[in-house]
């Protein structure tokens, strides 16, 4: 199947190889958390809601107590893909999802303002079309900045595939069960270190380096997007509430 | 935004949109809204004074950067971000209102809008007979009929204990269990530190507590002085006030008054008493019922009325 048309030079999906799909944000969609946010990233819609800092609950849990702990649970919807999932939570790839996305966060919030307390990230796969851990941090982070958590930089995800001999930036679901190499980053935008790598298949070295590095402009540029949308809503906040 | 996801026809959300511009529009808020920051950005610092950095900066490179989304202050050597919606920063002497948790040895645990929950000692709380002697096991063993789990309660903040929660204190009269009223959570940013944060609002017969926390207490009202001299008699006091149900006009009134601040929070209006008292003296003039203050109708011409009156102040300025 020809992922990349070889007379235009377009996709399935009418995108061009180095072409990201749509992205959209809001925050503030479930009132009763602290923070929340939804993400789409084309078809694939994430919603992420924070709680915290707040009292530990569980005492048995509480490893450290200089630092916050943070705790994160990612699940999909029941009808969020195609066929109805079975098991939203606790199956294998929700628990590895959980702990990468929970390893990414803690890497990036600065724990140490915020001992003897609990973050919860709670994220949901509404809409799953490919690239749902990058939507699932994305959606995180700006969570995280609508609860008011001190973070040390944005942390912003993007995945980027090689098929057809082409880098291809931002793999769909058609795109992503081609069985390619589907390489996941995750960045700190404008510290520029990496918190995420993640890749399936293979790749040689020199590929691999081109497929990443277009995984990080990809997340250098939802980065930018997500700024844009976080100071806006600041402004707006502090606008309504006048002097 | 973190709506009241309000269906509004046409016309209401053209209104809307005006409003909301205007209010956005104003002098104040643009110089407000220049200074606002997100995660990672840099704070234009003037390098040669020895800037103090304070909450909500980081230093990365010797500049420095923020780490909350908010409005960046300066006072004199200190720049500091003001994060919006944040859990309550708290202060020694402010007046909160928190629900009882947990009834641990000698003391109760409260919920409070704060990273950690604070702490009410048997010792900082007046025994029910009022006289001030030392706590003996016998009063830890009745704490139960003081506080018990879910209660609301009245307090000050003390000071910070050493592992950073809080210690709080409820020795005077104004402090204590709340009854007969609701409880209100908003954003603590909307509400400001002020002298007072009891408000008797007279025509209504209720008791507005504006908990510097972000928890808003609207009740009957309940006189204090004459509590003090209920509390020392032996009347079966309990039994009595527990007989005098609310009237039916003071529960409206609580009602009112309650949306009244919900619609403030949700639109993200500072709470204060006046724009309270503005927003219910307005809901009745225009004979809006209770439930319809929530609604989109109202909603709309709270906006509008806040945009107007902004834009008078700006006038007068000039």
């Amino acid at each position: 199947m020809e992922y990349v048309n070889p007379l235009t030079g377009l996709r399935i999906d009418g995108r061009r190889p180095t072409e990201m799909r749509h992205l959209k944000a809001q925050i503030g969609v479930v009132s009763k958390a602290d923070g929340s946010a939804l993400f789409e990233m084309g078809n694939t819609r994430v919603i992420a809601a924070v709680y915290g800092p707040r009292e530990v609950q569980n005492r048995g849990q509480q490893m450290n107590n200089n630092e916050a702990l943070v705790r994160c649970e990612y699940s999909m919807a029941n009808f969020s893909t195609g066929d109805r999932a079975r098991k939203p939570k606790g199956d294998r790839r929700s628990t590895e999802i959980s702990l990468v996305i929970r390893q990414t966060m803690e890497a990036c919030i600065l724990t140490k303002l915020m001992p003897r307390s609990q973050i919860d990230i709670f994220v949901q796969v509404l809409q799953a079309d490919g690239g749902t851990r990058s939507a699932c941090i994305n959606a995180a982070t700006l969570a995280l900045a609508d609860a008011g958590i001190p973070m040390r930089d944005i942390v912003t995800s993007c995945s980027a595939g090689y098929l057809c001999t082409m880098p291809l930036l931002d793999l769909n679901y058609a795109e992503d069960s081609a069985g390619g190499p589907d390489v996941t980053v995750g960045i700190l935008a404008k510290m520029d270190k990496v918190t995420l790598l993640q890749m399936d298949a293979k790749l040689p070295l020199d590929t691999f380096e081109t497929v990443m590095q277009l995984a990080i402009e990809g997340c250098k540029a939802i980065a930018q997007y997500i700024r844009e949308i976080m100071l806006q809503n600041t402004k707006q906040l502090e606008c309504r509430r006048g002097s | 935004m973190r709506d009241l996801h309000l269906s509004l026809n046409q016309t209401q959300r053209v209104r809307l949109q005006a409003a909301l511009d205007q209010l956005e529009s104003d002098a104040s808020s643009t110089a407000a809204a220049a200074a606002s920051v997100t995660v990672a950005d840099t704070i234009p610092v003037n390098h040669e004074d020895n800037i103090l950095k304070g909450h909500g900066t980081s230093d990365l490179d010797g500049q420095v950067v923020a780490t909350l989304c908010g409005v960046v202050e300066r006072v004199n050597k200190l720049v500091y971000v003001r994060a919006l919606r944040s859990r309550y920063k708290p202060e020694v002497g402010d007046i909160i209102v928190g629900r009882v948790i947990e009834v641990a040895p000698k003391r109760w645990r409260l919920e409070i809008n704060f990273s950690q929950d604070a702490v009410l000692m048997l010792s900082s709380m007046n025994l029910p007979d009022g006289i001030q002697r030392r706590r003996t096991a016998v009063d830890e063993l009745n704490m139960r009929s003081i506080f018990i789990e879910n209660d609301v309660i009245c307090a000050e903040v003390r000071g910070f204990q050493h592992d950073g929660s809080l210690h709080l204190q409820a020795r005077s009269q104004k402090y204590g269990k709340l009854e007969k009223g609701q409880l209100l959570t908003v954003p603590p940013y909307l509400v400001k530190r002020r002298k007072q944060h009891f408000h008797h609002l007279e025509q209504y017969d209720v008791d507005l507590i504006l908990g510097c926390n972000g928890f808003v207490w609207v009740g009957q009202h309940v006189d204090t002085t004459t509590k003090e001299s209920t509390l020392l008699s032996d009347e079966p006091s309990d039994k009595e006030e527990t007989n005098n149900a609310v009237p039916p006009e003071t529960r409206r009134n609580i009602c009112r008054i309650a949306n009244a601040i919900r619609l403030l929070s949700v639109i993200g209006l500072t709470l204060s008493v006046e724009s309270v008292t503005e927003t219910v003296e307005e809901s009745v003039r225009a004979n809006v019922q209770i439930n319809e203050m929530l609604g989109a109708e109202f909603y709309v011409q709270t906006v509008e009325r806040e945009a107007q009156r902004r834009a008078s102040l700006v006038r007068k300025r000039r």
